[in-house]
C-alpha cells in the first residue's frame, strides 16, 4: 500500500501541509473559510510540523500493519482495513477516551478538544493524492510504496 | 477441523485478526459463556453512565463474523478441555476438535470475604449485564457504595453518580487509582471525584454489609468505625484469572497461565492470550498478568498469527498502560510509574495544580521507563515511542521531555530514519 512519507532533509517548516490538510478536511472545501471559521467550530488538521533548531518535519499517521492505536481502542472507531490496509476511524464509534493517543508510540494521534474524539490521517479518503504531498513545495512529503 | 477460542473478549478478536492476516480459509470456532456479540467492555461505564446507547457498545462491526468465517457459540460454557485429545467439551456435553486452541478466558472478579457479602444486592462492574443490572437498580435505589479505588471502581462510582445515586468508594490504600498513579495524581482524580459530590473514604475497607432481617442491604460497616447507608454495594477490587480450565487439563498455570513471548502455553497447540495469560513484560522482562485491554488485543493478535502461521511471531512484551477520563479530567498513565527507592531511578515531576495538570516521568539507564500525565495528555503517545522502542536518551534530550516537549526529532537520527521512513515495509 501507498503511505506518506516525511523528508526531514528538506522540509522548509513552511506548514502549508498543515492548511492543506485542514483545508481537505473542512466543510467548506475553501482554505480561508477552513482556517477562519471552521478552526473556531473544531477543525483540526491531522498531521504535526515539527521543529528542532533549523530542522523540520511533518508527520501523520504511519498507518502501521499491526497499528498499537488499534489494540487499544475500545469503541471499535479505529480498526484496520484489511483490503487497503489503511488504518481507518469511524468517528461515530468513537468515545474520546485517549487510550490510542496514549499507545500509539508515533505521536500521530491528536485530540480534537471542541469534538471530544481523536483525529487522525485518513490519507485523504477519496483523493487519488494525500492534500499534504500534493501541497509540499519542496518533495518533502512523498506518497508511496515501500 | 477449526481454530477455537474459548472466550469473546478483546484477546479473541485479536486472534481472530491475527489468524485471518495468515489463514483465510480455516474455519474458527469461537466459545462464549456471554450472550451477546463481543463488546467494547470498557464501554460499560459509558453505556451505565448514558453517554452512549446499546446501539454503539459493539467492538465490531455485525458482519464481523460472518466476514470472518467466525462461527460464535455464544452462551455456552466450557467444562474439560483435553489436550491429548486435542478436543474441548461444553457443559451440554458437546465434544469439539480443534487444531489450535486459545484459552481468552479473562478473569472474573475478586470477592474478598466480607461478611455479609452473600445475598442480594452486592454487585460487580464487568460485563455488561453488570451494567444492565445496576442501570436498572440505579431508578430504584438512592445510595450505593463502591468496594474499591482503582479504575473499575472509579468508572464505576462515576456512572453510579451520573444516574443520580449518592456513591462513596471505599478504598483500603492511602490513594484511589494506588496501581496506575501515584499520589498527586491520585489525589487530582480523587478531588475532581469530589468535587462533582463523590465520597471517597481512603486507608479503611469494608468489614460488613449490614442487612434487614428480610437480606435487604441497609448498608456497610467502615474497618473504622464508620457506618454508610446505603442499599446496594458495588464490589471492584479486581479481577483474578480464569485458570480452572487450564489447571484441570494439566497446563502450567502460575498467577495467570503461563506463556511464553508467542502467547504459547506448557502444551504444545494450546496458547493463552489477555487478563487470564501471565506473559513475559516488556520492561521487569519477567512473567506477569497485566489485565489492560491494549495488552489482550495484541496479545491475542500475536497468539492468532502463530496459531496459524509456522513462522513465530513473538509479542514485544506486556506494558501497562491506561487513560481514562474522569468528568472530562483526562489522564494517561504508561510503565513503570511507581518506583521503588532501590530501583535507581530518576524521576521528574511537574505540577500546576491551578490548571490540574501533572507530568511525572520516571527514567533508568538513560531510558524512560514510564510517565503520568493529568489533564494535559496530548503528548502521551510521543512519550510513549521513547518507551516503547527503548530509545537512548542524552542530557538534552531528557531536559526536553522534562520540560514537557517530546518531539520525534529528538529521537536518536537512525531511529527516525528506520522507523519514519523505512526503505522497506
Amino acid at each position: 500500500m501507498r503511505r506518506v512519507y516525511p523528508n526531514k532533509d528538506v522540509c522548509i517548516g513552511c506548514h502549508i501541509c498543515e492548511v492543506a490538510c485542514l483545508t481537505a478536511h473542512s466543510a467548506s472545501n475553501d482554505v480561508v473559510i477552513a482556517a477562519k471559521e471552521e478552526v473556531a467550530t473544531g477543525l483540526q488538521p491531522c498531521k504535526a510540523v515539527y521543529d528542532k533548531g533549523q530542522l523540520s518535519v511533518a508527520l501523520s499517521c504511519r498507518h502501521c500493519d499491526n497499528p498499537s492505536c488499534v489494540s487499544a481502542c475500545i469503541s471499535g472507531a479505529l480498526y484496520k482495513d484489511q483490503e487497503t490496509g489503511r488504518t481507518c476511524y469511524n468517528e461515530e464509534q468513537c468515545v474520546g477516551c485517549w487510550s490510542c493517543l496514549m499507545a500509539c508510540p508515533y505521536g500521530a494521534v491528536r485530540r480534537n478538544v471542541t469534538k471530544g474524539k481523536i483525529i487522525k490521517c485518513d490519507l485523504c479518503e477519496g483523493r487519488e493524492m494525500p492534500a499534504c504531498v500534493q501541497a509540499c513545495p519542496n518533495n518533502a512529503l512523498v506518497y508511496e510504496s515501500r | 477441523m477449526s481454530y477455537v477460542i474459548i472466550g469473546n473478549g478483546v484477546a479473541s478478536v485479536g486472534a481472530i485478526e491475527g489468524i485471518r492476516k495468515v489463514d483465510t480459509t480455516t474455519p474458527i470456532l469461537v466459545v462464549s459463556e456471554e450472550d451477546t456479540p463481543t463488546y467494547g467492555r470498557p464501554l460499560i461505564s459509558y453505556f451505565l453512565a448514558g453517554k452512549i446507547g446499546l446501539d454503539r457498545v459493539s467492538l465490531r462491526p455485525d458482519e464481523f463474523y460472518e466476514k470472518n468465517n467466525v462461527e460464535v457459540k455464544l452462551d455456552t460454557r466450557v467444562a474439560a478441555v483435553d489436550t491429548a485429545a486435542k478436543t474441548i467439551t461444553t457443559e451440554a456435553g458437546e465434544v469439539i476438535e480443534y487444531k489450535e486452541l486459545l484459552l481468552a478466558t479473562g478473569g472474573v472478579p475478586f470477592m474478598p470475604p466480607i461478611k455479609g457479602i452473600d445475598g442480594s444486592g452486592v454487585f460487580n462492574f464487568t460485563t455488561l449485564n453488570h451494567a444492565h443490572m445496576l442501570l436498572d437498580l440505579s431508578k430504584r435505589i438512592h445510595r450505593v457504595v463502591v468496594v474499591g479505588g482503582g479504575l473499575i471502581g472509579l468508572k464505576a462510582a462515576e456512572a453510579l453518580r451520573y444516574n443520580g445515586l449518592s456513591t462513596a468508594i471505599v478504598e483500603l490504600g492511602s490513594r484511589v487509582l494506588s496501581a496506575a498513579f501515584d499520589d498527586v495524581a491520585g489525589n487530582l482524580v480523587a478531588q475532581q471525584l469530589e468535587d462533582k459530590g463523590i465520597t471517597i473514604c481512603c486507608g479503611t475497607t469494608v468489614e460488613e454489609i449490614l442487612r434487614t432481617e428480610q437480606g435487604e442491604v441497609i448498608g456497610v460497616r467502615l474497618a473504622n468505625g464508620q457506618k454508610l447507608a446505603c442499599e446496594a454495594v458495588v464490589v471492584a477490587i479486581g479481577v483474578v484469572p480464569s485458570l480452572d480450565l487450564a489447571k484441570d487439563a494439566g497446563i502450567a498455570v502460575n498467577r495467570g497461565i503461563k506463556v511464553d513471548d508467542n502467547m504459547s502455553t506448557s502444551v504444545e497447540g494450546v496458547y493463552a492470550a489477555g487478563d487470564v495469560a501471565e506473559a513475559p513484560d516488556m520492561i521487569a522482562k519477567e512473567g506477569r498478568v497485566t489485565p489492560i485491554w491494549p495488552n489482550a488485543f495484541s496479545q491475542g493478535y500475536h497468539a492468532g498469527l502463530n496459531m496459524a502461521s509456522e513462522e513465530a511471531s513473538p509479542h514485544p512484551g506486556g506494558l501497562p498502560m491506561n487513560a481514562i477520563s474522569f468528568y472530562g479530567l483526562p489522564t494517561a498513565s504508561l510503565g513503570h510509574v511507581n518506583p521503588s527507592e532501590d530501583e535507581n531511578c530518576e524521576v521528574f515531576t511537574f505540577t500546576d495544580e491551578e490548571n490540574g495538570v501533572y507530568r511525572k516521568l520516571v527514567f533508568r539507564d538513560e531510558k524512560l521507563i514510564g510517565y503520568v500525565l493529568v489533564g494535559e495528555v496530548d503528548f502521551a503517545g510521543l512519550y510513549t515511542g521513547f518507551i516503547r522502542f527503548g530509545l537512548d536518551i542524552t542530557p538534552d534530550v531528557k531536559e526536553e521531555l522534562i520540560a514537557g516537549k517530546p518531539s520525534a526529532l529528538l529521537w536518536p537520527e537512525e531511529e527516525f530514519d528506520t522507523k519514519w521512513t523505512p526503505a522497506a515495509e
